[in-house]
This record gives structure tokens, sequence and C-alpha cells, in this order.
């Protein structure tokens, strides 16, 4: 059974004049196959976080603790709306910001470490910009599988009141991906496992998932603390604050 | 169709250096359409840095490479397009499955899944790993993974084999089932090259090689010829005990061509070991172990550098 390999079976009939044709054509598609390929390996956690989170978030911060501020706010509400509407979008977007996190973290910094993926990657005529394009392209298929299940959850939580709240999705997406490549940057040039993600999430991240005026308007905060705000890294600030723009699109036409 | 070409590598004054650091320097050598060529030499001697820069991955500094006719500075998808790559190390996808490895490889170089589905089959039955078609890479043993990579390493048909280090880290069984499978491509066709610093793997599988020491070329050569010209044609090992060696050896001036000292074990090369032995031994002499072997590789490397090849 375990005769000669049949060398040249016929691969050549697939190449073009020239080998690299195709690899440099399609190159960052089958990167982004790759990564689909190896997700499906943890299909079910990726499902699981995606519905659990969103109920969970919904639950505790629009329902349980957005029924107390609005029975308090008055009519007015949290910047003119009820806060489960308020906090709704931004936590959308922050579900984005994690996904891209782990997609571009440790898998990134793996791919040179550990595995040593990429270099069977650029062994074949795959370049570098492919690899960090396919990687990204698969993160943003991801993300938009994330918030597109957070978005039906905040629709089922009645925290969508305009058709024009879908418009958050691809907000989230563009965040998402601007911020996984900068995680991106960061992981490739990582050379030793010596915390650096859990320091980036604890010191970086929560801070700015907390005081990027996610849960409460910035103002709100006093004036000596809103430095905090302020110098959250302006792409992630920018990208929870896109929230704003979407909800008051969201409740202006509602 | 295409020229054959009967000259695959071509390197003339081959040279690479890192910062102040000359890692190959200026080393020619050719590899000809369907040979096994080999690079010999300890750790750190320029193999894999050779090796890299003809896998199209690293630009050379100096000196002239071409690979397939065609020159890695300019070409370098292309060439690695016609190139199928084990490297030192295994860089498989350890979460997805033995199978879904090959055909994730296969795509890298555009090849349609009608293509690569019957191709995998082929190669993980000819890898001996139709049983572990569907496990998780992360399930197989070290020999098992290597082979692997080899399998992965002809999904696109290549024209050369590079094989860097292939069977370091395996035990003898694993190593043996490795050159059985190697052999069997080398039949068929496929020009391999392989670095190692096994001298019997370099024995056993390559019709030609280039010994590297410091980034130079120190010899080049078949295996026969090699030990023809640098060592004789036995080689007789004795062992008097660590701190008696050196001592002993000036008594056996006149024994043979040459007498090696090294800590561990006096080497006499000789074309007539077992007399010489015997002789040595009517002398009084009494070595604790001895042994009358044929000339290896290794006495050819120790004989150009005057160290061993695995320190």
């Amino acid at each position: 059974m375990s005769g000669q390999a049949s060398v040249h079976a016929g691969a050549s009939a697939y190449f073009g004049q020239r080998r690299s044709a195709k690899s440099i054509a399609f190159g960052t598609w089958y990167v982004t196959e790759h990564r689909l390929r190896t997700m499906r390996a943890y299909l079910s956690s990726i499902v699981t976080v995606s519905v659990f989170n969103p109920v969970i978030y919904l639950f505790a911060l629009g329902v349980g603790i957005g029924s107390y501020i609005d029975a308090n706010s008055g009519a007015q509400g949290v910047e003119g709306v009820r806060y489960l509407i308020f906090v709704g979008p931004a936590l959308l977007v922050s579900a984005a910001l994690t996904t891209a996190f782990e997609e571009c973290s440790y898998p990134v910094m793996g791919g040179f470490k550990w595995t040593r993926e990429f270099w069977a990657m650029n062994a074949a005529p795959i370049n570098g910009r492919q690899v960090v394009n396919g990687i990204l392209l698969a993160t943003g298929f991801r993300i938009v599988f994330t918030v597109s299940v957070f978005w039906c959850c905040l629709a089922a939580f009645g925290a969508s009141p305009s058709g024009y709240g879908i418009l958050a999705i691809p907000a989230a997406i563009l965040s998402g991906l601007a911020f996984g490549t900068v995680i991106m940057a960061v992981a490739s040039r990582l050379e030793e496992d010596d915390g650096w993600f859990p320091i980036i999430n604890r010191l970086i991240i929560t801070p700015m998932f907390l005081f990027s005026g996610t849960f409460f308007p910035l103002d709100q905060l006093p004036i000596w603390l809103r430095w905090l705000g302020w110098i959250s890294p302006p792409l992630a600030r920018h990208a929870i604050g896109t929230r704003s723009r979407v909800r008051y699109v969201g409740t202006a036409l509602a | 169709m295409e020229k054959p070409i009967d000259i695959v590598i071509h390197a003339r004054g081959l040279t690479k250096d890192f910062g102040q650091l000359r890692a190959v320097d200026s080393v020619d050598f050719e590899v000809r359409k369907g040979e096994a060529f080999g690079l010999l030499g300890p750790n750190g001697a320029g193999k894999s840095t050779t090796m890299r820069m003809i896998a199209s991955v690293s630009k050379r500094t100096g000196g002239e490479l071409s690979i397939l006719g065609l020159d890695p500075n300019e070409y370098g998808p292309d060439i690695r397009g016609h190139l199928g790559v084990v490297p030192q190390q295994d860089n498989l996808d350890l979460e997805i499955k033995v199978r879904e490895n090959l055909i994730v490889y296969g795509r890298y170089f555009g090849l349609p899944m009608k293509f690569l589905r019957p191709k995998a089959d082929e190669l993980i039955e000819f890898v001996q790993l139709t049983e572990k078609a569907k496990a998780k890479v992360d399930t197989l043993s070290g020999g098992m993974k290597r082979r692997l990579t080899i399998a992965r390493a002809l999904i696109n048909e290549p024209d050369i084999l590079l094989l860097d280090e292939p069977t370091t880290g395996l035990d003898p069984q694993a190593r043996h089932v490795l050159w059985d499978r190697l052999f069997r491509l080398k039949e068929s066709g496929v020009t391999l090259v392989i670095t190692t610093h096994y001298m019997d793997e370099a024995e056993q599988l390559c019709d030609r090689l280039i010994v590297m020491d410091k980034g130079r070329i120190m010899a080049a050569g078949t295996p026969a010829s090699l030990i023809q010209e640098f060592s004789s044609r036995e080689v007789v090992e004795l062992r008097f005990g660590s701190d008696k060696n050196a001592r002993l050896a000036e008594q056996l001036r006149g024994f043979g061509e040459r007498i090696e000292v090294l800590p561990d074990r006096i080497l006499i090369y000789t074309d007539t070991g077992e007399e010489d032995l015997a002789r040595i031994v009517e002398r009084g002499l009494r070595p604790v172990t001895s042994l009358v072997r044929r000339s290896s590789l290794e006495d050819v490397f120790l004989r150009l550098t005057g160290r061993s090849l695995i320190e």
C-alpha cells in the first residue's frame, strides 16, 4: 500500500505560466480560508460566547441597572434616551473589540513563536502583507458574526428603536478591525510571552471600556478625572464613541 | 514546453552577512536535477542560512545564486512555488487535523480542492499516516509530525525538496522510517537538498555533498570519494581511560597513517585495522575497549577541521 508517491501527477495543470500567479492574486483569501478553518476547531465556544455575552450584559446593565436609572432620571433619560438604548451600542462595539483582541493577540504571536506557521506560509509564495490582511479579513468575519448576534439581542431587548440602529454593525466592524490591526502589530513584535496581553487587557482595554463614555456620559466624571477618558487611545475611544452618533441617528429618526 | 534544466541550483561566491558576522562565506556549489545533495557540518556552520537563501526567503549579501534558472532576489515567489520546504522545526497548524494541514497548505499555492483532496489522501498514505488522517496534529508523535511536514512539502509537487535537519530529535526507528520515505522520493526523481550534522544520514541519503564549517566549504564530493580522499580505509578506536589516552598515544607512534587523540579515545587511521590492533596488544598495551571500523564522514570532518561533528 505504501508505494511510490506520484510526484508529478498533475499539479502543473493547475499552475499557470508562473507558479506564483494565483498566490499573488488570491494569497490574502487563502490565509483567510486557513484561519476560518482553524476557527472551526473552536466554533462551539465562539457561538456560545457570542450569544451568552450580549444576553448577560444587556440583562444586567440594560434591564437591571437600566430600570433603576430610568426610574430615577425622569423623562429625560440618559442623554435623552433610556439607559438600555444608551449602553447597548457601546457594548456591541466593545464586543467587536474583544473579538478582535482574541483573534489578533495570541494567535498572531503563536504563529511566529509557537506553531511558527507564518514561516510555513512564507515558504509557499505568500508574503507578509497577505498574512496580515488574511488574518484581518478572517477576524472581520468573526466580528460580523459576533456583532450580528449582539444586534439581534439588542433588538430583542428593545434597545434598537430605529432601523438605522443597524448602522452600529458596520461601525463596530470597522472599529474592531482598526483595533485588531494595532493589537496585531504589538503581537508580532513580542518575542516572549511575558504577560503583555493581560497587561494590555487590564491597563488599556478595561479603562477604555469603563471611561470612554460607555456606561455613563463622560461629563459625569469629575473634571480632574476626565483626562482618563481623553487619554484613552484615540482610536479605540473613537470606536466606542461611535455608538453616540449611531444612537443619536437612531433616536432622531425614531 | 520548458527547456529541461540539468543544473537546478547554482551558487557562485554565495555570501550572507548578519551585521558583523559572516554566516556564509563565498561558497560555490551546483545541484543537479534528480540528485540528493547534502550540506554536512556542525551547528553554526552556515548550512541553514544557505538553505534559507535557496528557499528564497532570505536575501544573499553577495555572490550569485540561481534556482531553476531564476534569481531568487527577483523571482522569490515563483521559485517558492516550485519548492517543498521541510524546516528544522516543524511548523504545522496544531489546531486542525492532519489532512486539513495538507489541504490548507496546498491552497497557498492556488491549487483547487478537486486536485488537493485526492492528492492529500495519496500523500498521507505515502507518509504512512492514513490512520491518523482525521486526528489533530497535536496528538502525533515527533516522527509522525516530521512525516506530515514532508507530506505537506510535497503537496505542490515540487521540483526540489529542501530538508533542514530532517531527523534531528527523532529516535532511531523513526529516523529509519523517514530515510525509507526519502529514498522512495529520490527514486521517483525528486531533487533533494538535505542539511544534516549526522554523518550516517549524509552517507545513507546523499549522492554528493559539501562539508561546511564556519561558513566555508571544506570539501565536496561523493561520500565514498571524500572518505577515500581524506581518510584511510579503516580506523582503530582505542580507549585507555580518559587520563591515560594522551600519555599512551606516544607509544602508538608508527601505527597507521595518522593518529588522532581525542579526550575520550585514540583513533588510528590505517588500511590494516585488525593487524595493527593485534600488534598493539602484542606490544603489551591493554586498551579498556577497542574497535576496528570502516572510515566514515565523521573522520573526514575530524581531519578537515580538527573537531568532531557533534560536540
